[in-house]
């Protein structure tokens, strides 16, 4: 029996205001905990949460970005319950005139194109962070975090396998940082996604019953539990089991998806519009203001740098997935390099070092100015790339002028035939069994002969210059 | 007489002149309080050494040329849902026992501006829940005027502190007839603004959509000076209203002539004792004789005020008090194992009856199912009631009747009939489902127990209600009756 998979995804994502969504404390990441707070986020008696305009038009962004209608009319409710991390014990969030509604978002999967719908996007605000590690008899909690503005948005099930939400997830994340309404850093929370996924019989308009993922905290979690959770699903099914609506929790160490609860039927938030705020109207004036704001998105860029600097489809879509990399590219070729060695660079080792090294790539000294220099320099034939690759760990890590660089640790590539003519005749001179060797056909010794030359000149000298003489020199 | 009964004008012409000090006035209140007080119980806590050292720091301004604050000495009481910086707020509940605020009303600020004093703060019905002040979780406000009756609720101290002489003001609030209504039973002048007209920022929220500040005095023209000086829009409440403030005083002109009042049938009709009804009629004779005209006219939807409110009010307040939970504030049940007990215990101890019945009847018309036909449906009635008012305050420029059916009732007597003690508010809810301004004046007496006068009118015209209420104090004359106590 054949099974498809529905994947539907939640995604919370703190939206880059300097201030709180209902007072004016800063948002910023990483205070000592509870001094980002004031007697409105800690829901003190008596006070009234007033609306961040920044926030509003934010999210306002983030859904027409995302294609989304916006509305005319839109307003706050207050969802009940009670814990600690919630001071007021609602949370002031959107309940049924949402600000954004219907949108949608191209992704791209293994060469094939689809829309994913998007429900909905509604804003709310954050919750404050608990700590339960630290004692045995009691948790502690931080509200610094608390009031922070942020838009859930929801995805139609129209997700069919695990790669299609990864790609899904890269997408939103891409276009919430190209309108720069969010970060998007996973490991500080400001994106968090919960999934949904239940199987049902191949072609089968009924759907199965679902269960909720949690504690996915990388988009490569996300894959990975929604895998195991569509595995586990199938085998359940496929034994005569039952799917129960549960949360399940994807631990990371173990690799598997573990029950959290049953749900029996749905929460009751009992949700009731908030009348401490006044409901929002949106002009098509104000919304149009909005919409003038929106960058080039992604697939934009990608299309124009296809066609304008000539790069395969492939280097384009690794290039525009984060808009600081696309910034990046653009900048190096408007400082004189060359499009397509610049992608290369930036592609290979610039990736490689941000990945091996768990980095961004504005944590490094490297500028776009610096890299089109360094291409720059090897397109001239200063350096060889060989050399480069040591030049590139310190651009790096300690920044600086490459060319400043190549002269103070004397890098400069020799490219002087007669110089360069004098080193080869020695090797020559001194290895008669290579020559022998070539003349027998054995081309490997034009190697050995090279990595001689390489060893006295310590690596600087011309490579392609090298190889010709060493070969007239033979043939001479 | 005390020289906290005599008009704010008197006061300051005495000031003004030399014949009186603020520390005296200051002295005056806290005589009286440690004279009166054990009686009336107005008061939850005081503010002495305060508000005697800012009262010595006036007195050396006396001296000086400069500006004073419209409210400049002047002892005030503060209803205890209001919060007030570094002085203990409880709004009269066990939870809040111990809780001393960080941070000020936007009406405290107004106040501190025009330079009022806040001699303490006043007793309540817990949360603002509650038409006798007999829901308070200390104590039990008595009234002035027979101090084994109640002073009403929820505002019981407000009101009680300016009949009792302890105060020459003070600021109530009001949700569903909460400053009228005590203000009728003790034979103060009360005014409930405009919904949106004083910012509830501080103000400990009861229902969010329905609550207004406003202040209680002896006089309509004090009233005046009072709100004039908390009005008006304030960034911090969403809810307050971006409309200028008139000059209430200069609307204070004692004429009413060619002014047209409509006067519900609803509001003389079933329930309202006889002698309250006769009350309100001679009021409106005094009105006529000043050239106002009055006709009967109908609200057909006041019938279901009472039970729209309690539906509304419960709801917003079961959010609202959702806050009081024992983890950042407040007094927390020390005996819980975990959170879940900490939650039920802190809140089983700390909230009283009436408390806990609202919150559960608000819980359960918001839940799940129940929701259309509680909370949705009183909304659709809330509109209605608007809409009554609306048509009449076309045509009309106030609505008169009594503010409450009945004087006073004996402490005690409706306590255990939580109903009947709701049916008390049928004719101040109204009001606040409609969000328009209305205030009670006294009008007589039935067997000793002062009667209120109710007057209404279109919403930011409170300059009308004091004009109409103003004429009729000053040709009737009853605000110069005072309690003896």
């Amino acid at each position: 029996m054949k099974f498809d998979t529905v994947i539907g995804l939640e995604v919370h994502a703190e939206l880059k205001t300097d201030t709180k969504i209902f007072c004016n404390c800063s948002t910023e990441f990483g205070a000592p905990a509870n001094t980002h707070t004031c007697p409105v986020c800690l829901g003190h008696p008596g006070v009234l949460p007033v609306l961040n305009q920044r926030a509003v038009e934010y999210a306002m962004k983030a859904s027409l970005a995302l294609n989304c209608e916006i509305a005319g009319e839109t307003k706050f409710d207050r969802k009940n319950y009670f814990y600690p991390d919630s001071p007021k014990a609602y949370q002031i969030s959107q309940f049924d005139k949402p600000i954004g509604e219907n949108g949608s978002l191209e992704i791209e999967v293994d060469g094939y194109k689809k829309n994913i719908g998007i429900t909905r996007i509604h804003m709310e605000e954050d919750a404050g962070k608990l700590t339960h590690d630290e004692y045995d008899d009691h948790s502690l909690v931080d509200f610094n975090r608390v009031g922070t503005p942020l838009i859930e948005i929801v995805s139609e099930p129209d997700i069919e396998t695990p790669e299609e939400a990864y790609a899904y997830l890269e997408k939103l994340k891409a276009v919430l940082q190209y309108t720069e309404v969010s970060d998007c850093k996973m490991e500080e929370g400001s994106l968090r996604c919960d999934a949904n996924i239940s199987l049902k019989p191949a072609g089968q308009e009924e759907f199965g019953t679902k269960t909720e993922l949690k504690n996915l905290n990388s988009f490569t979690n996300v894959h990975k539990g929604l895998a195991y959770e569509e595995k586990r699903q199938e085998q359940e099914l496929l034994s005569g089991g039952d799917i129960l609506q549960e949360t399940r929790r994807w631990d990371d160490a173990k690799k598997e998806t573990t029950l959290m609860r049953v749900k029996e039927g749905s929460d009751d938030y009992r949700y009731f519009p908030e009348p401490d705020l006044v409901s929002l109207h949106i002009n098509e004036d104000w919304k149009n203001d909005i919409k003038a704001t929106i960058p080039e998105l992604p697939d934009a860029r990608r299309e124009r740098y296809m066609e304008e600097f000539d790069l395969p489809a492939y280097d384009a879509g690794v290039l525009t997935q984060s808009k600081n990399m696309a910034d990046f590219f653009q900048e190096t070729i408007n400082e004189g390099a060359d499009a397509k060695q610049s992608a290369n660079w930036l592609m290979g080792d610039v990736n490689g070092y941000l990945n091996s090294n768990d980095m961004e790539l504005a944590d490094t000294e490297l500028t776009p100015s610096s890299l089109a220099k360094l291409v720059t320099l090897i397109d001239k034939g200063t350096i060889s790339s060989k050399i480069a690759k040591t030049v590139f760990t310190d651009l790096m890590e300690q920044g600086g002028d490459p060319e400043q660089i190549v002269q103070d640790k004397g890098l400069v590539q020799i490219s002087d035939e007669g110089e360069l003519k004098q080193i080869v005749d020695k090797v020559l001179e001194n290895n008669p069994q290579s020559i022998e060797d070539y003349k027998n056909g054995k081309d490997k010794a034009i190697g050995f002969l090279v990595g001689q030359v390489m060893k006295e000149t310590k690596g600087k000298a011309n490579p392609q210059m090298v190889n010709q003489l060493i070969v007239d020199g033979m043939n001479a | 007489m005390s020289i906290l009964e005599e008009s704010f004008s008197e006061i300051h012409k005495k000031l003004h002149n030399k014949e009186l000090k603020v520390s005296e006035l200051v002295d005056a209140s806290f005589s009286r309080i440690n004279e009166v007080d054990d009686k009336v119980q107005a008061f939850l806590s005081l503010n002495e050494e305060a508000a005697r050292n800012q009262a010595a720091k006036m007195d050396e301004a006396l001296g000086t040329e400069d500006t004073r604050g419209l409210l400049f000495g002047l002892p005030s009481g503060i209803k205890d849902n209001i919060v007030t910086n570094g002085l203990r707020t409880t709004a009269a509940s066990q939870l809040l026992a111990n809780f001393d605020p960080v941070h000020n009303a936007t009406v405290m600020d107004g106040l501190e501006k025009a330079e009022a004093l806040t001699i303490g703060k006043l007793n309540m019905d817990e949360f603002a829940m509650g038409s006798s002040n007999e829901n308070s979780g200390f104590y039990s406000t008595r009234n002035p005027w027979n101090t084994d009756y109640v002073p009403g609720g929820s505002s019981g101290g407000a009101a009680a502190s300016v009949a009792a002489g302890e105060v020459s003001f003070s600021l109530g609030s009001d949700t569903g007839g909460s400053i009228r209504q005590p203000a009728s039973y003790c034979g103060v002048v009360g005014l409930k603004p405009t919904y949106g007209r004083v910012s509830r920022y501080g103000l400990i929220a009861f229902a969010s959509s329905l609550d207004q500040i406003g202040p209680l005095t002896n006089t309509v023209e004090d009233n005046a000076l009072v709100l004039g000086q908390i009005a008006g829009h304030d960034r911090r409440d969403s809810t307050s209203a971006d409309v200028g403030v008139s000059d209430y005083l200069s609307s204070l002109t004692g004429d009413v002539k060619g002014m047209k009042i409509a006067v519900p049938k609803e509001y003389l009709g079933e329930g309202v004792h006889e002698d309250v009804r006769n009350r309100v009629l001679e009021a409106l004779r005094v009105l006529e004789q000043q050239g106002a005209e009055w006709e009967e006219v109908s609200l057909p939807h006041s019938q279901y005020a009472v039970a729209a409110y309690y539906l509304l009010a419960s709801s917003e307040a079961s959010a609202n008090l959702a806050r009081f939970d024992g983890v950042r504030y407040g007094v927390r049940a020390s005996e819980a194992d975990n959170l879940i007990d900490m939650y039920k215990e802190t809140r089983s101890q700390g909230f009283g009856d009436e408390v806990k019945r609202r919150i559960m009847l608000g819980t359960f018309a918001l839940s799940s199912g129940y929701y259309d036909a509680y909370y949705k449906k009183a909304q659709k009635v809330r509109t209605l009631i608007k809409q009554d008012f609306d048509q009449i305050l076309e045509k009309y420029d106030v609505i008169v009747g009594p503010t409450a059916p009945t004087t006073a009732f004996k402490i005690g007597e409706k306590v255990n009939d939580p109903l009947t003690m709701y049916a008390n508010d049928i004719l101040t809810i109204p009001v606040n489902l409609a969000g328009v301004p209305a205030i009670s004046v006294p009008c007589g007496f039935s067997e000793g127990l002062p009667v209120g006068l109710q007057i209404i009118s279109r919403p930011f015209e409170e300059s009308t209600v004091y004009r109409a209420a103003h004429a009729y104090e000053q040709a009737a004359g009853h605000h110069k009756a005072k309690p003896e106590l």
